[in-house]
């Protein structure tokens, strides 16, 4: 039975910050989700996660986290990702205060 | 208070000086996440969802006022200008950088404190009543035979690899502020019937999948059998205990799966072999403890200026009603500030709030603190003539919420808004159910009631012995909240039950609502507590106004 493969994005926080971070295309980890790759395919998607792995000074905790394709890049389809990509909701702290100035 | 001897202060420096060097290892790449993980956590510190976290103990709840400032200068210095206190009696810095951590480390050591043992496989920090050496109904201070235990488990070679975490709570009094019931060990100060002090041992209770009461295995443990006594325990649950199931390996499921004869008996015969290798230096290292949690000089002085006080204003009134405890000495009162005015997040002190309060503990509170596991900071020791005064210089901060023992006062883990094990958020419900209840003027008319809120299975918000319990989980990704009833964490430990069905997150609020007005519609008086009107109507008046509605049908 085949089922189909939901894209995924690869995700991790950074090995001296903690922040979260995205794998982009061209290997960069980027703090926003909309930058990261969407991966469409299983076999690509476990390279992927090799490379994030490998990265042991840069990322700790690399995993694919389900994605969909939206009009600015890549989104989150649960809100644990969403959260991930915002911080924590009772301060304005974590990204959506990092990422606004 | 106990302060550090020398062997205390080298063990704790050389620990820094270990972790700064493992710290180093990792980020020039000499260690893999694997190798400093189990490394970190036995040191405090945690990867959670945006950022590290540095778990610090509060042994027993006790802080001075200038480990207080220390808290505030660490928040200030390395993190966001705050930290969350925990019903562990740690605190939580949430957003501290790898490459700080032993400057923070050294930093809390300079202060006698450190983040040892707050994680990992190992008996971590021993909680105690947070009114120790205060309460009026205290047999005895509790905090040096925490003090006790702190030192024997602290690195002890035996029990660094234990099957899963172990924790101990500890109280001196009959009226159960420390939930020993809900631990892997508790003991109660009880007397036996020639007067003498000694424990009731309670052994296997624990929330968490498999919440359980722990069982009674000693009715009465003599004072000076506790070392052994607690060292016999933890070694049969060293060979028992299952190291194959993370999910079965708690001392709780031991017990169940031996069987509690059975334990008792394997503890009865360690505890045998065990007792004449304690030739009474423990009991010497006791006194000398004992010695440093001396009560401080109480003050002779008159106190009618609180009572005329209490008559005149409201305010001051209501909050006395419900902030204050009775001190074992007549003219003093026993002061829990409430960290958690209507909105704010369950446990968050600010670094200024931390400062004011060892100012204030200076000045009113024979310099002492605690941080209790409702995750308010109580001042255990203020003469009731400087209420009035304390009370004005709370309120100024923000810190005069009357409120303690009420709706909002709640507990909550961090939940999805930090940990990454959980399965929904927990703050915002809190903070939504305190300004919701505000709004209506409604909490002082439902009186006393614990809500209780935890962000996945593994229940660090004591939802469980909650009143009210409220447990958030991932329904098919969507945040839903279980609702269970009539948990209680005292002496009477009780697990609540669930109600049913959970709530979507838009849903909880009303829904806790209609529990409370069915309630207030069928308690006998005013006096008939929440808790008390459950034990007596029983789950299905507050079923039927929990499902019985339209908006509930749609919610189901
Ligand atoms: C990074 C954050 C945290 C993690 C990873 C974590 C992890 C856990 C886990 C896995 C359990 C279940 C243990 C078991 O059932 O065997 C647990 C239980 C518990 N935790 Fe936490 N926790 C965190 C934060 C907290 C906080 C903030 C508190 C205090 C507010 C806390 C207090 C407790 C308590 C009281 C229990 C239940 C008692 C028991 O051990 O049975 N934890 N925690
Ligand atoms: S109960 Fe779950 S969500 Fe809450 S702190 Fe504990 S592990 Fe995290």
């Amino acid at each position: 039975m085949s089922r189909r493969f939901t894209p995924k994005v690869v995700t991790a926080n950074r090995l001296r910050e903690g922040d979260v971070v995205y794998l982009t295309a061209d290997d960069r980890w980027s703090p926003l989700h909309h930058e990261a790759e969407l991966i469409e395919d299983e076999a690509h998607a476990q390279m992927r996660l090799l490379h994030a792995n490998a990265q042991k000074l840069l990322v700790v905790g690399a995993y694919l986290a389900d994605a969909k394709p939206g009009a600015k890049g890549p989104e989150p389809t649960h809100f644990r990702e969403e959260f991930r990509t915002r911080g924590p909701s009772n301060y304005n702290h974590g990204k959506q205060a990092d990422l606004a100035s | 208070m106990y302060s550090y001897s020398d062997f205390d202060e080298a063990f704790v420096r050389s620990r820094v000086a270990q972790f700064t060097n493992q710290v180093e290892r990792r980020l020039d790449g000499s260690l893999t996440e694997d190798e400093f993980r189990p490394l970190r956590l036995m040191n405090g510190l945690y990867l959670q969802l945006h950022a590290y976290m540095l778990r610090v103990a509060i042994p027993y709840g006790t802080i001075s006022p200038r480990q207080m400032r220390q808290l505030a200068y660490i928040a200030d210095t390395w993190d966001k200008g705050y930290g969350h206190f925990t019903t562990r009696q740690n605190i939580q810095f949430n957003w501290p950088k790898l490459p700080d951590v032993p400057a923070i480390l050294s930093a809390l050591a300079d202060v006698e404190m450190h983040a040892i043992q707050t994680s990992g496989n190992c008996v971590r920090n021993v909680t105690a009543d947070h009114f120790a050496g205060a309460a009026a109904d205290e047999i005895a201070d509790p905090r040096p035979y925490a003090e006790l235990l702190r030192q024997w488990s602290t690195d002890h070679p035996e029990f660094q690899f234990l099957p899963r975490k172990f924790k101990i709570a500890i109280t001196g009094s009959p009226n159960d502020r420390a939930v020993t019931k809900a631990h892997d060990i508790g003991l109660r100060m009880v007397r036996n019937a020639a007067g003498e002090p000694g424990f009731e041992v309670i052994v296997g209770g624990g929330l968490g999948r498999t919440p359980m009461i722990g069982m009674t295995v000693r009715d009465f443990l003599p004072e000076a059998d506790l070392l052994p006594y607690v060292e016999a325990v933890l070694s049969v649950y060293n060979v028992l205990g299952r190291r194959d199931n993370k999910y079965k390996a708690r001392i709780k499921i031991t017990l169940h799966e031996t069987g509690k004869e059975e334990i008792t008996r394997m503890v009865e015969e360690e505890f045998a072999r065990l007792r004449p290798l304690f030739g009474g230096n423990d009991q010497k290292l006791l006194a000398d403890i004992r010695a440093a949690f001396a009560p401080p000089a109480f003050r002779n002085a008159p106190v009618d200026a609180y009572d005329a006080f209490y008559k005149a204003d409201p305010v001051f009134r209501a909050w006395a009603d419900t902030n204050l405890t009775q001190h074992r000495n007549d003219q003093y009162a026993i002061v829990t500030v409430s960290i958690k005015a209507h909105g704010a997040t369950p446990g968050d002190a600010t670094s200024e709030q931390m400062r004011l309060l060892a100012d204030l503990a200076e000045k009113y509170g024979h310099s002492d603190l605690r941080i209790s596991h409702e995750q308010n900071v109580i001042l255990p020791h203020v003469h009731k003539s400087d209420l009035p005064a304390l009370h004005a210089a709370l309120v100024k901060a923000g810190l005069g919420t009357a409120n303690v023992g009420l709706l909002s006062d709640i507990i909550a883990c961090p939940g999805m808004d930090y940990c990454a094990l959980a399965t929904a958020r927990s703050i915002p419900v809190a903070q939504e159910l305190a300004t919701h209840f505000e709004a209506l003027k409604l909490e002082h008319e439902i009186g006393p009631l614990k809500i209780k809120i935890s962000g996945c299975i593994n229940a660090c918000g004591h939802h469980h012995v909650g009143h009210i319990g409220i447990l958030g989980l991932d329904r098919a990704g969507v945040e839903n909240y279980q609702i269970t009833l009539g948990g209680d964490g005292t002496e009477d430990a009780v697990i609540g039950e669930k109600t049913g069905p959970g709530f979507a997150y838009t849903e909880i609020v009303p829904a806790i609502e209609r529990i409370l007005r069915a309630y207030l519609e069928l308690r006998t008086e005013p006096s008939e507590t929440f808790l008390q009107a459950y034990k007596r109507v029983g789950m299905e008046p507050f079923k039927a106004a929990l499902y019985n509605t339209e908006d509930a049908q749609d919610a189901a």
